[in-house]
């Protein structure tokens, strides 16, 4: 079951650039919430400090409180104890390429010492189903390596990855811009299927995506929150003229 | 309220498009949209700025240019060129090596590869214990070498602060453009008496009952020889291996860091793992400056023809046995074994090589792994 997000006064910056201004946001549970906003608006940086994978590059750093469920991620746990119950896809589907795909899907709980094979088994196939994944490549779950299936198999693969570890909170950093619309419509039925197991933020660049999948739906520019509320108001009826040049294409 | 919340939303009238009256597509010009399916769009969009009209000079320029089919031709015969030079370059040392060993392979045969007697006195040679030394020197030299050079890769790409890395970095590069004789005095000087005092009782208190570090210690011998190598091949195994683990692309790292892995774990399974190929591409480089190094070697390795267990004994290599008697040889025998020698350095380069290679396939085999 996933859990609850709030961000309290969220701040960012990549050397001396201040990527996120005061971001307040709570994201409910179980729901999937779809950021987006123009290139460079600040969304991705948002959905990097929910896991703490923006302090990995060595000029950023982040201030602020992000309460997952009821730790402060910054405050009460460990950058890689966050990761363990937080799930991340990224935009380019990045599967291990040197790993069969199972071993990829095994792979997060490989890492924290899970070594019992049946229970492996069981998890990788749930997974790979949970990713609608398993029927293309049960087959040869240990003969094909990670890099060999096509980009959108890949990214489900890495959706799958994600999802073995059991996180309570998925993150989708643009998760289908590098596919064709059909890999990205079986990504959006996905999210709409997972949505009720787990807390989804979804980055996007394409509207209709935040449409179709998202119950929720921020507007980023400039790295300010413009508004966020629920999706349909956000698409019909925005508060913000910023909003509502944006959506309607004027700019960006 | 004119937003609709649908596909079509931003400035495209779908209404419009469907009423237009459409024109037959043949005649050349004749798609017109009307006026109403473009409208929101064009209002919206910025003024496009006018198209800037290619001027004829380019043109002109681009169209008197030739083919360039000379141009590639001459290019791809002069790569050809440089490709075969390398096949003519090692026939030509081997057949060098082979002709002028002619007459010591004559008289000894295959046993030149077995004998371990080097008596120039009697006439009475075998290439046995140098191979012996050259290859257990290089061994030993290599598993020394690759476990440092690895961590001070890691070490650089992953842990160190930015500021310190260019620094490291560059020391390491400037200490493989050290001449090896100035690496043969600094061991002379300080690595011998070192090995002599410090490590070599140590070795013999703890690890003497293997064997390995019995007999009288100099700090002339097999294992200093190899600490130098060592010390020499470690900034080549490691600025190659920098380069090929600063190649595996950040994604495959932020991969291992968002399903929790330690700094450790992530370099464990997307760095290493990656860049495993290059990696031991990096070490068969070294492997191949080890085997063939010659005088820092030479001047600590003692240079004794004889096969011992103990590190401490003195040893010798193919490379410092024609450094040290090449100019010394008389007799036509004597010269000829000191060429097979040669060949024989040449042959154990090639079969190590292909040893090496072998282990790299047998480790990839079936997998998609890249070379990075």
């Amino acid at each position: 079951m996933g859990v609850d997000i709030h961000v309290e006064n969220l701040n960012a910056w990549y050397g001396q650039t201040h990527t996120l201004k005061d971001i307040n946001l709570q994201i409910p549970a179980n729901h999937a919430t779809a950021l987006i906003g123009p290139s460079g608006c600040g969304k991705s940086t948002f959905v990097r400090c929910l896991n703490r994978m923006h302090e990995t590059n060595p000029i950023a750093r982040a201030e602020g409180t992000v309460r997952i469920g009821d730790i402060d991620i910054y405050k009460d746990a460990s950058p890689v104890e966050i990761r363990r119950r937080i799930g991340m896809v990224f935009q380019r589907p990045n599967p291990f390429p040197t790993m069969s795909i199972y071993d990829n899907v095994a792979s997060g709980l490989k890492l924290n010492g899970f070594r019992n094979k049946r229970v492996l088994d069981e998890v990788v196939e749930r997974s790979l189903k949970s990713a609608a994944l398993w029927d293309e490549v049960k087959d040869d779950l240990k003969k094909k390596s990670g890099a060999s299936i096509s980009g959108g198999q890949q990214q489900r693969l890495c959706i799958a990855r994600a999802l073995a570890v059991d996180p309570e909170v998925l993150l989708m950093d643009e998760p289908a811009s590098a596919l064709d619309p059909v890999s990205t419509a079986k990504i959006e039925d996905l999210i709409f299927e997972l949505k009720s197991q787990y807390t989804i933020v979804i980055v996007t660049h394409n509207m209709q995506q935040a449409a179709r999948v998202a119950e929720n739906t921020g507007f980023f520019l400039t790295g300010t929150l413009v508004e966020f509320g629920k999706t349909h108001k956000i698409f019909t009826n925005p508060s913000d003229k910023r909003t509502e040049d944006y959506i309607t294409g004027r700019f960006g | 309220m004119r937003l609709k919340f649908t596909v079509y939303s931003h400035g495209f009238n779908k209404v419009a498009w469907e009423n237009a009256e459409r024109v037959p597509m043949n005649k050349p010009g004749s798609i017109q949209l009307p006026q109403t399916v473009l409208s929101e769009r064009t209002q919206a969009a910025e003024p496009v700025v006018e198209a800037i009209k290619p001027p004829s000079i380019v043109r002109s320029f681009l169209q008197s240019k030739s083919s360039g089919k000379v141009a590639d031709g001459t290019f791809w015969g002069l790569m050809i060129v440089c490709a075969l030079s390398i096949f003519l370059i090692v026939l030509l040392i081997l057949s060098v090596l082979v002709v002028n060993s002619k007459l010591s392979i004559h008289t000894f045969g295959w046993k030149f590869f077995t004998s371990s007697s080097w008596d120039p006195n009697s006439g009475d040679f075998g290439a046995l214990p140098f191979i012996w030394g050259t290859v257990v020197s290089s061994l030993l030299a290599v598993c020394m070498a690759v476990p440092l050079a690895l961590c001070v890769s890691i070490f650089l790409l992953e842990i160190c602060p930015l500021w310190l890395r260019g620094p490291i970095a560059f020391l390491t590069e400037l200490l493989a453009a050290i001449p090896s004789v100035i690496y043969g005095l600094w061991a002379i000087f300080i690595l011998v008496p070192i090995m002599r005092d410090n490590v070599g009782p140590v070795l013999q208190k703890y690890l003497g009952w293997t064997g390995f570090f019995g007999g009288s210690n100099f700090g002339v011998g097999m294992l200093t020889a190899s600490v130098i190598l060592a010390i020499m091949i470690f900034p080549v195994i490691s600025s190659i291996s920098r380069d090929v683990m600063k190649a595996v692309p950040i994604h495959q790292r932020e991969a291992a860091l968002a399903l929790g892995a330690t700094r450790w774990e992530m370099i464990r399974m997307s760095v290493l793992r990656n860049a495993r190929i290059g990696i031991v591409g990096s070490v068969i480089l070294g492997l191949g400056r080890a085997l063939g190094e010659t005088m820092a070697v030479t001047m600590v390795i003692g240079n004794h023809p004889d096969i011992s267990k103990s590190l401490f004994a003195p040893a010798t290599t193919l490379a410092s046995v024609i450094a040290n008697e090449f100019s010394e040889a008389t007799g036509d025998l004597y010269l000829s074994a000191l060429i097979e020698i040669g060949l024989a350095l040449f042959l154990v380069t090639i079969v190590v090589n292909g040893i090496a290679r072998l282990l790299v396939w047998a480790v990839t085999r079936g997998n998609t792994a890249r070379a990075a």
